[in-house]
């Protein structure tokens, strides 16, 4: 970073945008060196490609009204740009000559790059002619400027990069990827400078869907509602890029290994996050299971499984108590869903995934293991398809396989309650007549959106819930 | 209220003067319908004979069929192909007293009415609709809420076939109800006036005719290397039926019919991949509207493209692979690209319907299966010199492959055979893409013209105008949208009017109609236009046209006569005080 020619791409981030092309002053230190005392005026300022529009991020050079050589001054138009929108005349803030183009007709450049040079005076010309060599040189060590420099939070980082950035197709082929990916695709990719290289396939044909890419992007599917409008800000920029604020709190310790998200690791970073914003509240529930392992050593021989029992039952109690399946989009109103998906955490190597178990309240228990089964077999596979892990309208996570006893969950974007089961011990109980008994207890947590989802609700739910587990024969109906 | 009806008449009797006045400077020759001045001159003579042909008309419905034609043949015209062209020649001909008949081997309408134009309209209607739904911004700026737009395939694929039909059956209606013989079989010429018609390969039937008219159309033409299978890889005819709904389907070729699909899938969720063989994607428009076309209907789209290849291999989805399009580079022919798709729409132009016409019988031969013809639509034979009583129109000659040229051109030719020259001036037929926007344009475009500028040695201008200048449009929240014209400075003649927006396709036609008429810049520019009205954004047009100074010009009052303008005045009066 300290090589001299780092300062002018940096100072791209400050290019103002405005219908004009900001030109800032770069080599003043190299003049000064090279001129002695006449400190001033040995200036050669480069013109930056400008944001004409809101949703430009790079504009395309149509044709420089200005060549090499060419003296203009302040207010002259030296370049027409296309961008998302138009046409548009570039004018120079600066009087000067042009000293070199860096980005010639017909080519694109990010918004904010440096696309000529302009020099104050015939003598500078030459020093600027230097100049353009070597930042071409040095273009490509300069592409992946460390994450680190960044400031956190500030929303537009415009990440300098040099006019070869935007990607020319050959992508690395990935396990299973062709590099083919739909037009839109290849749209988003650009737009949220993602490698198609490294988006995780879950097309037809091996094909990079948009939705592949926005999942890539930490874009969450379907951002249909609400959060559309306000919340991602438009450059959401690459994981990479999106992991920097963690990265920003504290220096790491020296010796310490930073391993950057995986694209799913970087998905639930976001999701966990966005969850600070939803007002929950947990409430807890002791139940009885020796009924309901009666009943799974029952079936088990038939491929049921304890996550299904637990799903269907909290799927029937759904049922019965429908505020508890909606959720809370906008801040304002409830979302009643019409189907009662039971989204299910599972681990996997490297991350954490949620298949979902659609119509839980409708399909008996061997069809609903058939799918669980299947839908295990994907996700360890990392072949789900992204209504299969993002439809969910309620979660499940049981941690009771590890002896955990309880636990609270995080309440998952775009639901309104998650039940976090524990494990079923052996307990001593007292019943109504006092008389004491050892009986499998196992304590269930759910955790809830405040706004929709109200304390009486989420008893009477749980109760429900009690109700079918300890009374388990309903669930095989 | 006062004023404006007297403004408007006004406008009108300048414009008439002036016609008038450019009519008398020249010498008629050829009268020449859609050229110039002459027009004007011939059509007031044709108001003054109309009420007698009406009467013949009648008699000739009333007469056709029953009566023998004249002369020993059986009828005065017959027909091939009852498409368009065809129709229009045929209700001509009945207005113009003459024993008529059409022959139609498929269905009346054509291309155009079952294949083409019309249930094309239907699924652009809809899409034009589900993209202004699904427009969040779009809506939101207009104050309206809808919650997530759908359609019903099925529904939709129902109603583009249920308007073909509708259309299909009005067009037979009106020819019967006229008398006109509706003849079914392929027809076959067997000689000099002479049409045998029936089955396929069993013409059995034979009938004589004073002339004849071949109309037989187009059908879309495939390209060597692309196997058909109608499903996955298919032409417009099967398109047109909206059997699926491709997620991504390649369009080979960027012209007015992959244009036109590109906007239905794209609305309807696909994504959509062009295949175009030259340098620049619509080529034949006005290369600023191309531009725009691009940045409006292209850009903001789920659209990629690959320019200056061919799709030399397409192979139909099967055995579990996707479709599979090979691309080579149009100059190189090297291979450069496989693509995979769900879906091929082959949109490469469409080639002449011209087999099995019988035309070696009177040493005819077809030029890339296109009839030759003159510009009367007459044919042409092998030696060069024109057969007789015999002429071509439409799709089937490839002057202009547009359903109102194949009728205009019916028209013209039942116009020479009534006894009236007439010469169909090609450059005052507008052409529209239904795009959302729409595209449409007339005459020449902005090249074009410059090359006859040069050629010709005068000068050109270019004004244009923005659909965000234009109230209606912005009202409608559909400001994108260009309009120019290309005119001569020196005389104000109109050379082309290329507009991309809002309803563009309807407000063609003053343009077109300016150029057939040849009414010029500096008489149409005192037309008035309802305000607000897109037709506006043409106003502004003619009104920014500018004129090179010339001697003896504007001295004509502009002003109509007081007289005129009193009792005008006097009778808005009497009317708006009842």
């Amino acid at each position: 970073m300290a090589a001299s020619p780092a300062p002018f791409s940096l100072s791209a981030s400050t290019v103002p945008a405005r219908l004009r092309a900001a030109v800032a002053p770069a080599a003043a230190a190299r003049g000064r060196q090279r001129r002695g005392r006449m400190v001033v005026r040995a200036k050669i300022r480069e013109i930056f490609m400008p944001a004409l529009s809101s949703t430009m991020t790079e504009g395309k050079i149509v044709s420089w009204t200005a060549t090499e050589g060419d003296r203009v001054s302040k207010g002259d138009a030296v370049v027409v740009v296309e961008s998302d929108k138009a046409d548009m005349d570039v004018e120079t803030f600066y009087d000067g000559i042009v000293a070199a183009v860096l980005v010639p007709a017909g080519e694109s450049a990010p918004v904010g790059a440096p696309i000529a040079l302009l020099a104050e005076s015939e003598e500078e010309v030459s020093l600027a002619v230097a100049k353009a060599q070597e930042l071409a040189k040095v273009g490509q060590p300069q592409q992946a400027p460390p994450p680190s420099a960044d400031v956190a939070g500030t929303p537009p980082p415009p990440p300098p990069r040099p006019a070869e950035a935007p990607v020319v197709v050959p992508a690395p082929v990935v396990a299973g990827t062709k590099g083919i990916a739909t037009p839109q695709a290849k749209k988003l990719a650009k737009q949220h400078r993602v490698d198609l290289a490294k988006v995780t396939v879950t097309g037809p044909f091996g094909r990079i869907t948009p939705a592949d890419v926005e999942a890539a992007a930490g874009i969450q599917p379907k951002p249909k509602v609400a959060p559309a409008a306000a919340a991602p800000p438009p450059p959401v920029a690459a994981p990479s890029v999106g992991a920097v604020p963690q990265a920003a709190v504290l220096p790491p310790v020296p010796g310490a290994i930073v391993v950057p998200f995986t694209t799913m690791q970087a998905a639930v970073s976001k999701n966990m996050v966005e969850s600070l914003a939803v007002p929950a509240f947990r409430v807890g529930y002791p139940i009885l299971t020796n009924k309901l392992d009666e009943l799974y050593e029952k079936v088990k021989s038939k491929g049921v499984t304890m996550t299904v029992l637990l799903a269907k039952a909290a799927a029937m109690a759904l049922a019965q108590h429908p505020v508890v399946n909606s959720s809370c989009k906008d801040g304002k109103s409830f979302t009643y869903n019409s189907n009662i998906n039971i989204a299910v955490a599972v681990a996997i190597d490297g991350g954490l995934i949620t298949p979902v178990l659609q119509d839980a309240d409708k399909l008996d228990i061997y069809l609903l293991s058939q799918n669980w089964k299947d839908l295990v077999k994907k996700a360890r596979a990392k072949q789900l398809q992204p209504n299969e892990y993002s439809s969910g309208t309620f979660t499940l996570s049981n941690l009771g396989m590890f002896g955990v006893d309880r636990f609270d969950a995080i309440l998952p974007p775009g639901q309104g309650a998650i039940m976090a089961v524990g494990a079923s011990k052996p307990t001593v109980v007292t019943d109504k007549d006092g008389f004491f008994s050892v009986k499998s207890k196992m304590q269930v947590n759910v955790t809830a959106d405040h706004r929709i989802v109200y304390g009486a609700d989420l008893a009477a739910f749980l109760q429900t819930f009690a109700k079918v587990i300890e009374d388990p024969d309903s669930l095989t109906l | 209220m006062q004023s404006t009806a007297a403004v408007s008449v006004s406008a009108s009797a300048i414009a008439t003067g002036g016609a008038r006045s450019g009519a008398a400077r020249r010498p008629g020759g050829v009268r020449v319908c859609g050229l110039r001045g002459e027009a004007l001159a011939c059509s007031s003579l044709r108001i003054s004979q109309a009420p007698a042909r009406r009467a013949a008309t009648k008699a000739a419905a009333a007469a056709n069929g029953a009566v023998a034609g004249s002369g020993g043949f059986d009828y005065d015209l017959v027909i091939i192909g009852a498409g368009v062209g065809g129709h229009g020649a045929a209700l001509h001909a009945v207005e113009e007293g003459l024993k008529t008949a059409i022959i139609e081997g498929d269905v009346v309408g054509g291309t155009c009415v079952n294949r083409g134009c019309v249930p094309s309209k239907a699924l652009l209607a809809v899409s034009g609709r589900m993209r202004e739904l699904q427009d969040e911004h779009h809506m939101k700026s207009l104050g309206l809420q809808v919650s997530s737009p759908g359609y019903d395939r099925q529904a939709v694929a129902n109603h583009a076939n249920n308007l073909a039909s509708k259309i299909r059956s009005n067009l037979t209606n009106s020819m019967k109800a006229l008398g006109v013989d509706i003849l079914t079989g392929v027809g076959t010429i067997v000689g000099k006036q002479k049409v045998r018609y029936g089955k396929v390969g069993f013409p059995d039937k034979e009938i004589t005719a004073r002339n004849i008219i071949i109309a037989t159309g187009s059908v879309p033409f495939v390209p060597k290397g692309i196997e058909i299978d109608g499903k996955t890889v298919f032409t417009s005819d099967h398109a047109l039926k909206l059997e699926s709904v491709p997620d991504w389907i390649a369009i080979v070729g960027s012209g007015y019919i992959g244009l036109e699909f590109s906007d239905v899938y794209t609305a309807l969720g696909s994504e959509v991949t062009f295949v175009e063989a030259l340098d620049q994607l619509m080529p034949g428009f006005d290369p600023e509207i191309a531009k725009l076309a691009q940045r409006v209907l292209i850009n903001p789209r789920k659209i990629d493209y690959h320019m200056g290849v061919f799709a030399s291999k397409i192979t139909p989805a099967k055995d579990g692979k996707p479709v599979l399009i090979e691309l080579i580079d149009a100059k190189t022919k090297e291979h450069k690209e496989t693509l995979e798709v769900d879906a091929a729409l082959i949109a490469t132009g469409r080639a002449p319907f011209t087999k099995g016409l019988g035309l070696e019988n009177i040493n005819v031969v077809t030029q890339r299966g296109f009839v030759p013809v003159d510009e009367r639509m007459r044919v042409m034979d092998a030696d060069g010199s024109v057969v007789p009583n015999l002429y071509c129109i439409g799709d089937a000659n490839g002057k202009l492959m547009l359903a109102h040229t194949a009728s205009a051109q019916g028209i013209s030719v039942v116009e020479q055979i009534s006894g009236r020259d007439h010469i169909l001036n090609h450059l005052s037929i507008p052409a529209a893409c239904f795009t959302h926007p729409e595209i449409s344009m007339v005459g020449l475009t902005e090249p074009q013209a410059r090359e006859k500028a040069e050629k010709e040695g005068f000068e050109i201008n270019v004004v244009k105008t923005s659909f965000k200048a234009n109230t209606k449009a912005l009202a409608e929240n559909e400001g994108d949208g260009l309009a120019k014209l290309i005119y001569r400075p020196d005389t104000g003649e109109i050379l082309g009017v290329h507009i991309l927006g809002l309803h563009a396709a309807d407000l063609i036609h003053e343009a077109s109609n300016a150029i057939a008429l040849g009414t010029r810049v500096q008489d149409i520019k005192f037309a008035v236009h309802a305000h607000p009205t897109l037709s506006e954004v043409l106003d502004e047009l003619f009104k920014a046209a500018k004129l090179q100074p010339r001697e003896g010009r504007d001295s004509k009052p502009k002003q109509p006569p007081q007289p005129l303008l009193k009792v005008l005045g006097f009778i808005t009066s009497l009317l708006s005080s009842q």
